[in-house]
This record gives structure tokens, C-alpha cells and sequence, in this order.
């Protein structure tokens, strides 16, 4: 079947057979690779998109259910080369180590200082308890959210 | 094969897809879906989908939508299970994630549904050939994973009695703070009828620790010594198993030890 996705501003359309998740389809059907696979079950956090407003794992939303969706991913953060402004942060403070990580923690932390421009401490790190970092301890991590925080982007 | 997929625009529609395909997999927040598609091999070959369903949706203090995602709940009225929605999964499993979910699948470990056994709450369905029927929740859960929902009936609601006290508290224990399956999990409720103690993870289905309510319930003062006697009933009479997350001698334990530190909490 034939589903249309609004992605990062465009509509595209992908055929799936089903059952598949809207992770696979974004990253083997609509060459947007930046979401990334790895534990297919919502532990990690690596697929992590927007789905018409709300951080979700996109490994578990069924691609056929997100027909007539609004979806950013990392991809769509970033435009014309620049960086996004929690990209820069991330940069800055040395957050990013294997990078594997990386495009569901920009996602989730975008959509946080989005909802909450100034969290606390404690808002980002609840935040971002559903990505899990297995290089950085994610003392930098939590460095370049505070910094942005202070700076209320 | 490709599968049939429904994206059900309103109620009825998805109660006449389920009466036509009663086998049909019923889908709302995926996250308990999705994981077995992803690593059991799980292919529903029909599957109905739910989330467009506004009436759903609906959440007033008496009747929670089956469709209401633990995100809303963290923000909700009921204050034992906002403090439980907010132990669920992270940030995106509460984004995605409903209540009917939880109940639906039945898991002995599912974060919702101690509260609905200390509010004693009824869980409503709906089929197209019978309307609406009001299940206690005593009857609706029948075991691990299991539960007395018919084939073409859609778990559409959580109605809840009028009286459940005010006073509530959740804890739950797992491995770590975040992204965690209860090992062990304790709703107790305070109110002019006494103490209500619910708890999770320690039988095939959620249960009442009705030993430890009468015995609380029987006294005036509540001195150390009570709270030591309801943590001894509260482990004697739970139920759990030994599995790949903890032993039933640590549930037992583990069980007792909330209940007093719940029940000692509604008394301050």
C-alpha cells in the first residue's frame, strides 16, 4: 500500500507491505539514513523523530499508521549546511564520541528546549532518559543542554 | 503477503473492521506492537488502527479514554497513576503508549494497572453486535496476558467509581530509573473506607493485598510495629514467580517493603 509522509516539509510517498516500522521505510525507502537502527524495541532512543508534534521511537510507530503524518528528523533540523543550534552545543562541548547516539539525542533534545526553552537539570536529564550513550558518561551531553538552556534558544 | 491495514477514522468504523476480522491486530500506541514485529517476528496479517479515534481519546476524572496516552496521564487528576504513568518507558513510550494498551495486553507488569485494581475500576468494551459492556477489573483479568475481552469487542475506556480516595501513592522497583519493567510494583490509596493496596509484578494478574487492607484496616493507631506486620501479610500473600528479572523470594521482599513505606507515606 501506498503511504503519503509529510517529511521535513515534503511529501513523500513510500510503498510498504505493512507491517514495517516508519524507521525502515525513512532510512531503506526515502534515503534519509540520519535516524538510526538499533535496538528496534524503544530502549534506545536512536530512531527517535517528530510525529505530528511528539518525540516518538520511529521503530515503533508502523509506517502504514503514520499515513497523513508531519515528521522531522534529524535531517530537517539542519539547514543549508548549518548546523542546528543543539548540534552546535554538542560540538562545542565535546558531546558527540562514536556518533552513533547523536541524531535521536539532537531530536529529543530540539523538541525539549522547544517545549521548555530554559529546562533545568533535571528536565533535561528526564528528557533525554529514553537515549541511551554508551561512549560519553553523558556529563557532556548534559554540559551542552545547560549551556543552551542559559542561552534560551 | 501484504498485510490489510485500517486506519479507523471513528469508532465505528473500527468496531465493524473487528467484527468483520475478529483475528484482526488492534494497534494504538505500538509500543508493545511494534516490539514484537521488530525482533519476534510478529506479522499481523490485519491490522485496525486506533489512534485517529478521537472518542478515544476523551478524559474526564470518571472515564479515561482508552486511547490517552501516559503523557497526558503524567498530568492528570489521579495522582497515583500520574506518579505510575510517569515510571513508563521514557518520554517517547509515554508520547506513544496508552492506557488501553496496557490493559489490552495485560502484562502482570503493566505500570497502570495497580491503580486500577485500588480504584477498583471497570474496564469498558464495546463490539458492534453487543454495544457496551462494564467489566470489573477483577474479571476482565484473567491471567498473564490474558483477559476476558471478546474477539470483536474494542477495550474503549477505564471508568472510574466515584469514592476512590484522594489520597494515593505508587512506587515500583527495577534495575534503573528510566526505560525500566517493574520487578515489583505497589498502589496504595487512603481514604474514609480504609486502605486500598494494589500491586504488580507479583501474580499472574494485579492484585489486592486484601489480607494486609483487613488487618489495617482493623486498627486505630498505627504504630512501627503494624507497619512491620503489614510488610510480613503484604510478602506472605502476593504470589510471585522467579523469571529472568528477579527471584520471588526479592519480590516478596521487595513487595512488603513498599507497601509499608506506601502505607507509612499516606499517613503523614
Amino acid at each position: 500500500m501506498n503511504v503519503t509522509i509529510t517529511i521535513n516539509g515534503e511529501q513523500r510517498v513510500a510503498d510498504v507491505a505493512g507491517f514495517e516500522s516508519l524507521l525502515n521505510v525513512l532510512r531503506d525507502d526515502l534515503d534519509l539514513p540520519g535516524t538510526k537502527d538499533a535496538c528496534e524495541q524503544g530502549e534506545c532512543g536512536s530512531c527517535t523523530v517528530i510525529l505530528d508534534g511528539e518525540a516518538v521511537c520511529s521503530c515503533l510507530v508502523m509506517a502504514a499508521d503514520a499515513e497523513g503524518s508531519d515528521v522531522t528528523t534529524v535531517e530537517g533540523l539542519s539547514s543549508d549546511g548549518d548546523l542546528h543550534p543543539v548540534q552546535e552545543a554538542m560540538l562545542a562541548a565535546g558531546a558527540v564520541q562514536c556518533g552513533f547516539c547523536t541524531p535521536g539525542i539532537v531530536v529529543a533534545g530540539s523538541h525539549l528546549l522547544e517545549t521548555n526553552p530554559h529546562p533545568s537539570e533535571l528536565e533535561i536529564r528526564e528528557a533525554l532518559s529514553g537515549n541511551i550513550c554508551r561512549c560519553t558518561g553523558y556529563g557532556a551531553i548534559l554540559r551542552a543542554f545547560e549551556t543552551l538552556s542559559e542561552e534560551g534558544t | 503477503m501484504r498485510m490489510e491495514f485500517v486506519a479507523a477514522q471513528d469508532l465505528d468504523e473500527a468496531l465493524a473492521a473487528k467484527a468483520q476480522q475478529p483475528e484482526a491486530q488492534l494497534l494504538a500506541g505500538g509500543t508493545d506492537l511494534m516490539v514484537g514485529v521488530n525482533l519476534a517476528n510478529h506479522r499481523p496479517s490485519q491490522v485496525i488502527a486506533l489512534r485517529r479515534i478521537d472518542e478515544l481519546r476523551e478524559l474526564t476524572p470518571g472515564r479515561i479514554g482508552s486511547g490517552v496516552t501516559w503523557a497526558r496521564l503524567e498530568r492528570d487528576v489521579h495522582r497515583g497513576l500520574a506518579e505510575a504513568a510517569r515510571t513508563v518507558g521514557s518520554p517517547q513510550i509515554r508520547a506513544a503508549g496508552t492506557i488501553g494498551g496496557n490493559v489490552g495486553t495485560a502484562s502482570p507488569a503493566g505500570d497502570g494497572l495497580p491503580w486500577i485494581a485500588a480504584a477498583d475500576a471497570f474496564i469498558e468494551v464495546r463490539s458492534q453486535a453487543r454495544g457496551t459492556r462494564v467489566v470489573p477489573w477483577r474479571e476482565f483479568f484473567i491471567g498473564v496476558k490474558r483477559t476476558s475481552l471478546e474477539p470483536d469487542e474494542i477495550i474503549t475506556a477505564v471508568v472510574v467509581p466515584e469514592g476512590v480516595p484522594v489520597a494515593q501513592e505508587f512506587a515500583k522497583v527495577g534495575v534503573r530509573n528510566a526505560m525500566v519493567i517493574a520487578t515489583v510494583s505497589c498502589l496504595v490509596m487512603r481514604g474514609g473506607d480504609g486502605f486500598r493496596i494494589a500491586l504488580g509484578s507479583v501474580a499472574t494478574t494485579p492484585m489486592r493485598a486484601t489480607r494486609a487492607e483487613e488487618m489495617l484496616n482493623a486498627e486505630s493507631t498505627f504504630t512501627d510495629a503494624t507497619l512491620e506486620e503489614v510488610a510480613r501479610v503484604v510478602a506472605e500473600e502476593v504470589r510471585p514467580i522467579t523469571d529472568h528479572r528477579s527471584t520471588e523470594a526479592y519480590r516478596r521482599y521487595a513487595a512488603g517493603l513498599l507497601a509499608r513505606r506506601l502505607v507509612e507515606r499516606s499517613l503523614r
